[in-house]
């Protein structure tokens, strides 16, 4: 996979990143394309989720498809409070997959919209037994800035509920967070198109991370190249420097003299 | 004897080990991460574990997700 800007990793927990596209595992058709996905899409960080083994039916092994130079970045979804957060945490560490975790504490099923003071609880918890942690947040300047005390290495703000497809809703916010926040901003959640990781990136964020609406697309595989080029171009945007933004009247592009005679 | 394995019951032959245990029912023991009576136990640490009546299991693994 190429990468235009070789020279500008993002540096996440000591692990220096080519790709800023995370990708996720969940809601395939089939696992099968999920080799294809990474390939085209260049993602090096990946999410999984830890379940109960279904003691009764053989099920599919989703890390069997996971490329093993991927960075896994599993998820405690289904915590409730920090205290689950926090016990799935050392399981899926346990499990041998690397010190990497999403926290993720949800009791709303409705929106599933995170919970800030359980999400800063578990994050500090975590962070001091060594985990690499990036928290999924609402854009809130204080949750951010708690989640930077607590120990956090990046923070995850969500552009919509999770699963919507809905683009970056809460714009001004993580616009916020990217510039008072002193940690890599990835927004995740709620993109559904690669024009919306896009403009997440000509912003500033440092990376997003993309599940649903590649695993859904009609094609997976090329809408996670789709992606990958996205947050490529979005943020080669933003190094270049966007020119201003003009209101009240034009500006003319091409040169106002050496008209033709009447 | 009975033990609870994921939140049902279960019944094991008493005094069995967790590696055993996890073999007779036909789990690779790589790809799953235990929990017994709430405590972590390392894939190298299974079969030093005897499961007695009453134990808890949590066996989990990966799957997809976001």
């Amino acid at each position: 996979m190429e990468h235009s800007n070789n020279n500008d990793p993002l540096v996440i927990g000591g692990t220096e990143l080519q790709s800023r596209l995370f990708t996720g595992t969940g809601k395939y058709g089939s696992d099968a394309v999920i080799p294809d996905v990474c390939r085209a899409s260049g993602s090096q960080v990946i999410t999984v989720a830890l379940r109960r083994v279904d003691m009764h039916a053989a099920t599919g092994n989703v890390m069997q498809h996971i490329p093993k130079h991927m960075q896994l970045l599993p998820n405690t979804s289904g915590a409730r409070d920090a205290d689950e957060a926090i016990r799935i945490a050392r399981l899926a560490r346990a499990a041998g997959c690397g010190n990497w975790i999403k926290i993720e504490v949800i009791s709303d099923n409705r929106y599933l919209l995170p919970d800030g003071y359980e999400t800063a609880r578990a994050t500090e918890v975590l962070a001091r037994e060594g985990f690499v942690v990036l928290p999924y947040m609402n854009p809130d300047l204080y949750v951010a800035r708690d989640l930077v005390n607590a120990g956090a290495s990046a923070v995850m703000p969500l552009g919509a509920p999770i699963g919507t497809n809905r683009g970056i809703r809460t714009k001004e916010m993580i616009g916020i967070l990217i510039e008072e926040i002193d940690l890599p901003i990835v927004v995740d959640a709620g993109i559904g198109k690669p024009s919306e990781a896009c403009e997440a990136m000509e912003m500033g964020a440092d990376a997003c991370l993309v599940n649903t609406a590649i695993a859904t697309a009609g094609d997976p595989v090329a809408m996670g190249e789709a992606f990958g080029a996205a947050v490529r171009a979005g943020r080669q945007a933003f190094l270049a420097k966007a020119g201003p933004v003009l209101s009240g009247s034009a500006s003319a592009s091409s040169p106002l003299t050496g008209f033709l005679g009447a | 004897m009975i033990i609870r394995v994921n939140g049902e019951e279960c019944e094991c032959a008493e005094g069995v080990s967790l590696l055993s245990f996890l073999e007779g029912r036909e789990l690779d023991v790589r790809s799953v991460v235990v929990e017994h009576n709430r405590t972590i136990v390392m894939t190298d640490n299974l079969g030093s574990v005897r499961l007695v009546a009453g134990d808890e299991l949590e066996i989990l693994h990966f799957v997809g997700g976001g």
